[in-house]
């Protein structure tokens, strides 16, 4: 089991346009091994609330399933049977989760915090404290599918975030990003600037504000879709989730 | 990094918004939605100045929608008149939809207006829409989805027919054979444009329209003709628009402060509009129009014939200055002749 940062931007994402759930199947190891740093990265957080709001798992015990559900997967192949004619991949991983949970659960096998697997340096604490703030801890069982795939998202759009941070840092285009960080990435709504504001604050007239975000807007809708293009298991797939994410269809 | 809800959320709202080709425009927010497409404000960097862009929605966006706006876009284009908002330019997203840019219009929608206005105002806006569907039927065009939401009344008094996502070419021979003379289009407002959406338009006679299917019903209810609501594409003319204007009509009327019932004259034309044959409404949006005006002048409309008591009545309010003064003046000469007899 590789080791893992846990911090969704520093590991470069698969530029490669092949799917990187094709990839956890392929003779390499090496490839298998990014394929599935690619995965845990863009899923943890979901499997993690997921535990916590569907099976109802206490902090310490979602995060050590979490960690042996993802060990689990590439030492036993979970994901080789995925089939993304039969539904997406999406689908198909939270059902090997409920799975494995269930079996976990069956057994009354509580894994000790450290024993067995290779511990991940995920943040769970930082996704424990979200989950608190939002509410989804004591959210309905029924509605725990819903939390899952919004982590998902959550996921996908901090990985590309931080794709753009990086893709900006260090060159010209740093005052583009420190915009659109300042403006979109606000944590709430009072908290966004007006752009009048904003350029004042960084000394650039409205227009100049106002082209900076629609770059790096521009620029984030790419790196969303290329990262979910490498996450779906088929162009099909790929499509479906764009369309739902964005609303249109993908020519 | 972690996202907070809010960023997520604004930053799924944002990449949601349209993007178009090049640099020139760049959307803001939305500023309005209808069956077929959002609005966006937008920002043309060209002229320097504030535009609308309609976008095809994505939940809608297939061919035959697609095939829709961009002859909205054709036909508005054609369309050239004040109370017609124009178009710039059109063109088709990344992402393949189809979208259009037209001026940025503000306004109250035509109910709102009516909340606060005298009857007389919302009756002159309600004619100003008349002459402009009028216009539009002269040029071989029925709007199909008229009503109150798709009024827009500007700050400076300006009267607009929006949303002609589901307009029809009929061609000039049934949209406007009763406009009357004086109202024929100029030739090249008929000539077919080169999509092969409108290929089935023509100057003269039923066109079939390439994106109605007989039994497609398309309209608002309430507001929609019977041959419409029954999907039948082939007995749609001016007429069919002559019933959604009788449909406003009645809305905002009966939409006024303290409920106030209606004049019967008034309550008359709005019932003729509304007559489920369209043999038996107005010929066209003109003669509506024209009963509108009559009844604002207080004169007798066609669609109501007045007892003898009501026509004096109407009489005696429409010249009661006058009538006061001849009254006034005979009462004093009588007395005067009087008093010089004694």
């Amino acid at each position: 089991m590789p080791q893992h940062s846990g911090r969704t931007g520093d590991r470069a994402f698969p530029t490669t346009r092949r799917s990187v759930v094709e990839a956890t199947r392929d003779e390499n190891a090496d490839v298998r091994r990014a394929a599935f740093e690619a995965l845990v990265s863009a899923y943890w957080r979901s499997v993690y609330s997921h535990l916590r709001t569907k099976w109802r798992a206490q902090p310490a015990d979602a995060e050590d399933l979490a960690q042996e559900f993802f060990a689990r997967a590439m030492a036993r192949g979970f994901f080789d049977a995925y089939d993304p004619e039969r539904a997406r991949f999406r689908t198909f991983l939270r059902t090997c989760l409920d799975r494995f949970a269930t079996n976990a659960r069956r057994n009354e096998r509580r894994l000790k915090r450290g024993g067995g697997a290779v511990a991940l340096p995920l943040d769970f604490a930082g996704a424990e404290r979200d989950l608190t703030a939002s509410g989804a801890g004591a959210a309905p069982e029924m509605e725990s599918d819903a939390w899952f795939d919004r982590e998902w998202v959550r996921s996908l759009f901090a990985e590309a975030v931080e794709a753009l941070r990086a893709e900006c840092a260090g060159t010209p285009r740093e005052i583009r990003f420190q915009v659109f960080e300042r403006h979109d990435l606000a944590r709430a709504e009072t908290a966004r600037p007006s752009y009048r504001a904003l350029g004042e604050e960084l000394g650039l007239p409205v227009t100049q504000v106002t082209n900076h975000l629609a770059w790096a807007r521009r620029e984030l809708r790419r790196l969303v879709l290329e990262q979910l293009r490498a996450l779906s298991g088929s162009d099909a797939e790929f499509r479906a989730e764009a369309e739902d994410l964005f609303g249109v269809r993908i020519p | 990094m972690t996202l907070p809800e809010d960023a997520l959320e604004h930053l799924q709202q944002v990449l949601r918004t349209p993007e178009p080709p090049g640099d020139r425009y760049t959307l803001q927010e939305p500023v309005g939605q209808g069956g077929m497409g959002t609005v966006y404000r937008a920002s043309d960097r060209a002229l320097g100045r504030d535009v609308a862009i309609k976008v095809l929605r994505g939940d809608v966006a297939d061919a035959e929608a697609a095939v829709r706006l961009e002859r909205e876009a054709r036909i508005l284009a054609r369309l050239e008149h004040p109370g017609i908002v124009p178009v710039h330019d059109v063109g088709v997203l990344a992402d393949g939809r189809v979208f259009y840019v037209m001026k940025l219009v503000r306004g109250r929608r035509l109910q709102e207006f009516a909340q606060g206005a005298s009857r007389s105002d919302v009756l002159r806006v309600v004619l100003r829409v008349c002459e402009t569907v009028g216009f539009a039927h002269a040029h071989g065009v029925v709007h199909r989805d008229l009503k109150p939401s798709n009024i827009m009344v500007g700050a400076f008094g300006e009267v607009l027919v929006l949303d002609w996502g589901i307009a029809r070419v009929v061609g000039i021979g049934r949209a406007a054979a009763a406009d009357g003379a004086g109202n024929a289009p100029p030739p090249a407002a008929l000539e077919a444009p080169p999509s092969a959406a409108s290929a089935g338009d023509a100057a003269t006679g039923p066109a079939p329209d390439p994106v109605t299917a007989p039994g497609t019903v398309l309209g608002t209810p309430g507001f929609m003709a019977p041959e419409q609501a029954q999907g039948q594409p082939g007995l749609v003319d001016a007429r069919t628009d002559v019933y959604g204007l009788g449909a406003i009509l009645r809305a905002v009327i009966a939409a006024e402060p303290g409920g106030q019932s209606a004049p019967r004259p008034l309550a008359a034309i709005w019932a003729r509009a509304l007559s489920p044959t369209p043999a038996a409404r107005y010929p066209s949006a003109a003669d509506l129009g024209a009963d509108i005006t009559r009844f604002l002048d207080a004169q007798p409309v066609t669609a109501y014939r007045e007892p003898f008591h009501e026509r004096a009545g109407r009489v005696f309010r429409k010249y009661q200055t006058a009538i006061i003064l001849v009254l006034t003046y005979l009462a004093v000469r009588l007395l005067f002749l009087a008093m010089r007899g004694f």
